[in-house]
Parts: C-alpha cells; structure tokens; sequence
C-alpha cells in the first residue's frame, strides 16, 4: 500500500506540489491522472525516492520513503519515465544487474531472471544485447528489470509511452495479472482511455493538488460529464474549489 | 553479492564491449606516444647522425679561382659536384630548392688571397631549411679550418707561433652519464603514461554521470535499494582498473619500441628494463584513483556524452602542467614536491630512468599524498552523486 501525506515540493520559484494527498490500496491499479507539468511524476520520483518532498510524508508499506529510503526501495519496482537500458549488455544481463542490485544471491539471481523472462515473454530476444531494440521491447525489459525481485508495489511512470497498439495491450494485460496478484500499482498517464481501461480508481492531479480521487464510475457522477475526457477537463478547471 | 562489486564488474563488462571505450583505453591511449616518441627520435637521429660521417655534396661556382682549398675541401669528406654557370644563377637554384647550399668563389679570390687582403667566399643557402642549415654549418667549418691552417702559415713564415692566436684552452668537461643523458629525453614519457592512464577511464568517468544520465538508465538505477555512494564507488573502481591496464600496456610498449630505436647512437643508454617497467607501474597506479574520481567529477558537470569530452579533454593537459613546468626550470627532486600528483610521479621515473638511488621517503610521501588528494576527490563525487539535481 502506497500513502501519500500532503507532500509538497518546490523547485525554486515553481511549486511543483501543493498539498498532495492520496492512497493506493493493495489488489488495486491507482491511476495518476493529470496534464503535462501537473505535479505526477514529482510525486512518483518522491514516492521513489529519487527526490526529497519539501514537507508532508509518504510510506510505501508503511516505511517512510524519507527517514527509510533504502528500505523503501525494496518494497517497490519502478519504471520511471527515463528507464534506459544498457545497451552492450544483454536484456538478460541487464534484468541480472538489477536483480544483484536487490541483493539476490547469485543462486536465486538465475531463477528469478529466467521466471521474469518467460512471465513478461522476452523469451525471443532475451540474449540479444539490447542495442537496437523496439520501444516496445526496451519498455519490457525495463519492466522485467522492475518486477525481477517480486515487490509488493509496482510505479509506472507513464508507462505506454512510445508503445504500439500490441505493445500497448500486453503491457495491460500484465498490469491486470499483477492487480490479481495482489499487488498496489500506482501508474501515471496523460491517456484517458488507458486511465479508464485499466484503473480501479483515479487520482486527477492539477496544478499540484489533487483535484479528484475516484472511480471512474465516481468521477463520471460527480462532475455530471458522462464522457471521462470531459470529466477530466471539467476536474481540472474546478481544480482548488472541491467538488 | 556486494552491490559495490556488482557495480564494479558490470562497468568492466559493459566496457569491455564498448568499441569506444577498447579504442581509447586499450590502442589509442597506450600506442599514441610509443609510436610518437619513436617518430621524433627517428627523425632527429637520422638528422644529427648523417652530419660528418657521410660525404656532403656541394656544387662549388668558380673552382678553378681556388685549388688549394677544393683540395682541402675534398680531404674534409666533401664531395665538389657540378655548379650552376654564375652566382645569379646559383642564388637562383638555391632559391628554389635546386641545392640546399652553393659556394661561389669569385675570380678575385687568388689575388686578394696573394695580397693578404681577406678573400671572400660565399656560403649560398636558405636557413629555414633545417636540412641545408645543418650543411651550410658543415661547409662553414670546412672553410673555417682552412682559414686557420691559413693563418697558422701566415704566421709562421713571419717567425710567430700560432699558438699566440690562442690565449686560452677551453675544455668542456661532462660528466653526465649515457642514463643521465637519456633521462632528459625520456623525461617526457611521464607525460605519456600520464596520458595514457586518463584516456583508459575517460569513458567510464563520463559513462557514469552524463552517459547514464543521457540514456536514461540513471533514474530507475537510483530507485535501487542502494547508497549511491556504493554506485558512484563501484564505477570509479572500474574507471581505475581500465586506467591500470591502459598505463601498464603503455609503460610494456615504450620497453619494446626503445629496442627498436637506437638511442645508443644519440650517446644514450636508457635505464628502462623490465625492473623499472615493474617499479615505474607501482609509481603511477596510486595515479588512477585521482583521475578516475577528477575525470568523473567533471564530467558530472556536464549535461551530455560530447560536452564531458570536449571538458575532459581539458583535464587531459592538466597534469602536464606541472611536469612541464619542471622540465623546463630544471627542479631537482624534494619531498615537498613530491606531495603533488603527476609531478611526484615524473620525478620519480626521472630518477629511475638516471639509475639513481630510489629515495624511499620520496616515494612513500608520493604514493600517500597521491592517494589522499585521490580520496579526498572520490569523497567529493560521492557527495555530488548524492544532491538531487544530479538527475538533472
């Protein structure tokens, strides 16, 4: 379970965040939603780690992403919104460099990498060095390298990016599988249809609030919009007055 | 596993497969100055050892004015070859590079020379050219030593010794060595090891910041549950062993291209077998840290792969700096110098090179104060690695 306490976050003049608070619960898939320069992916990088959040908290399983950064991290794959490869090193060696870095023993580094590959279906170009690859199979292996030591929360930072329509349905479909296993995923989008697809609840962020925190069905009702896209622009106009 | 030696040995395979990286580290770096160095020698060999032992041509305009001293010339190892017609037309071939040198002897030459006054000859060349410079001195000498076997008869059919010409005796005493001699050649290899250890982690020191930034690999490797400090630790490690083998195939190509060049010719005998190959190595790997942590600082700076090269290429020359500085000022060796990186070093294979007594204080305030400023510099990357802004 991923919690998020009234984060804020400044970078000079520009408040990134404003007060952000939210929760995502296990078993579920939360969709961060909102336009370019919202706020979504500064709070991701606080929630992994990367950046440190000015005041508020946020806990991953209940570890302070701050005062427990390193524990923090164990407890959850990210794919952030830059995920490059190594490109002289194999998809397999680069999802075995990052099981290593989890502190798998070498033994159990093997297995898992082997199980992964065949999960996400990298099996083809598993021992191709990954120079060369296709969007769609370098946002596997990011995934791959992301889910090798089996955390209970997953982050995707816009995570279809890129992808075509195959590339795309895959990634779902493994995005549901992970929802059945019990897994809280947090995943930021700027895509309404994928964002409605996919989340069973969505957290509309605007200028560094959160505007609405929803299903869809909720966010439908409550701005009175029928079609989500309105729904959204309507939650994002409204952002600061609560619905 | 340790997350710092996973770091470390995954740069070292990942670098192993970078075309990039092998080029610089493992040819480029270590064979630049073996093959330069062996380039210059040649050339300047093949300049101060033609002089005297071969004969020298020179087209003479006028020799029927002189026999005597075409006689004396051709007993000093010079060849008289066929002239062009008249001094206008000799000024002329010289100008344009027909010969490197021509002496004209005018019609007036045996009279002025019957009547004591001074006989003018002329020496035509073009100075800027190295090649004719080295022959026209040559010639000049030639004539020279005529003039005083001249003068020596001159003063001896008026009942005067020659030797009242000569008041003083001067002799110049050397006592450097044929090592001690080489050591002033060989002095700039220091500059090439120095060099070639750099260039061997220049590509992983910007791989680590800027490289990984630029691919995008950096962020989801930061989200691991491990201390940057162990990441950035782990690629500067890497970077020094690369700089290892890079400095140890650049000290094993120097040994063999000096058996290839003979310096001996030069009046040299270079003190640079294998033992001072091994000790040379043992000076100048505490070196790497340094540059590994310098080179990655800077290239954390910088915002891509091409600007920490253009700034890298920069820290390239830095450690030149202060063996350029002594090479020229001519600073004996004192333990206070030896607290500076590079220079410490230079002087120190300096010494090895003149088989001098290695002096242990001086290597030992080397290695550390090598070692220190190196640390204290990886210290300074590592806290770099870990301010937010480093995602850029």
């Amino acid at each position: 379970m991923i919690s998020v306490n009234d984060l804020r976050k400044s970078f000079g003049d520009i408040k990134a965040l404003d007060g952000v608070s939210f929760e995502a619960q296990d078993g579920r898939v939360t969709g961060l939603l909102g336009p370019n320069g919202a706020g979504k992916s500064t709070t991701l990088r606080i929630l992994y780690t990367v950046l440190k959040p000015d005041s508020g908290s946020a806990t991953i399983d209940g570890i302070d992403v701050v005062a427990e950064s390193l524990k923090a991290r164990s407890q959850i794959g990210t794919l952030p919104h830059a995920s490059g490869l190594y490109p002289h090193l194999t998809a397999r060696e680069n999802i075995a460099y990052y099981a290593k870095l989890y502190g798998m023993s070498c033994k159990v580094v093997a297995e898992r990498v082997q199980k992964i590959i065949e999960q996400l279906d990298i099996r083809d170009f598993a021992d191709r060095r990954t120079k060369g690859f296709s969007q769609g199979q370098r946002t596997k292996v990011a995934l791959a390298r992301a889910l090798v030591h089996e955390p209970r929360n997953i982050i995707l930072d816009e995570p279809s990016n890129g992808l075509d329509v195959m590339a795309t349905r895959s990634l779902r479909a493994l995005i549901r599988d992970l929802r059945s296993a019990g897994k809280c995923i947090l995943f930021s989008s700027h895509v309404m249809q994928e964002v409605a697809q996919l989340c069973d609840e969505i957290v509309i962020i605007a200028e560094g609030r959160v505007a609405l925190h929803d299903s869809a069905e909720g966010i439908r009702n409550r701005t009175g919009c029928d079609d989500l896209e309105d729904a959204f622009v309507k939650a994002i106009n409204l952002a600061g007055t609560p619905l | 596993m340790n997350p710092l030696r996973t770091v470390f040995v995954k740069e070292v395979r990942d670098n192993l497969r970078d075309r990039r990286t092998l080029l610089s580290a493992l040819l480029m770096g270590p064979l630049f100055g073996p093959i330069l160095f062996a380039f210059v020698i040649n050339i300047s060999l093949k300049q101060s050892l033609s002089d005297d032992s071969e004969p020298l041509d020179v087209p003479v305009v006028g020799r029927e004015h002189a026999p005597n001293l075409i006689e004396f010339l051709k007993s000093h190892n010079i060849n008289i070859t066929a002239a062009p017609a008249d001094r206008a037309a000799a000024l002329k071939a010289v100008k344009t590079g027909e010969h490197d040198l021509v002496l004209v002897i005018p019609e007036t030459f045996g009279a002025q020379l019957a009547d004591t006054i001074p006989a003018m000859v002329e020496v035509i060349s073009d100075l800027a050219n190295t090649q004719a410079q080295r022959q026209s001195r040559r010639a000049v000498r030639a004539l020279r030593s005529y003039n005083q076997q001249l003068a020596a008869l001159r003063l001896r059919a008026r009942g005067v010794s020659p030797v009242v010409l000569r008041p003083l005796n001067i002799d110049v005493v050397d006592v450097s060595t044929p090592s001690g001699r080489s050591a002033l050649l060989l002095g700039m290899l220091s500059y090439f090891f120095v060099f070639a250890l750099l260039t061997g982690g220049m590509n992983l020191a910007i791989d680590s910041t800027a490289g990984e930034r630029e691919r995008g690999s950096l962020e989801p490797l930061l989200c691991l549950p491990v201390t940057r400090d162990q990441l950035i630790f782990g690629k500067i490690f890497a970077a020094c062993l690369f700089m290892a083998v890079s400095l140890g195939l650049s000290l094993v190509a120097f040994y063999v291209m000096l058996k290839f060049v003979p310096l001996e010719k030069l009046g040299m005998t270079p003190n640079f077998g294998p033992g001072v190959v091994a000790k040379a190595f043992l000076l100048f790997v505490p070196f790497t840290l340094l540059g590994a942590s310098l080179m990655t600082l800077v290239a954390s700076f910088t915002k891509s792969f091409k600007e920490a090269q253009t700034w890298l290429s920069v820290v390239l020359l830095a450690p030149t700096l202060p063996i350029l500085i002594v090479s020229i000022l001519m600073v004996r060796p004192s333990t206070e110098l030896m607290l500076i990186p590079s220079l410490s070093q230079h002087l120190l294979l300096v010494g090895l090179i003149k088989n001098e007594p290695v002096n242990m204080l001086h290597v030992l305030v080397s290695v550390s104060g090598t070692l220190i400023i190196g640390g204290m510099v990886t210290l300074i990357c590592a806290r770099l690695y870990r301010r937010e802004g480093l995602l850029g």
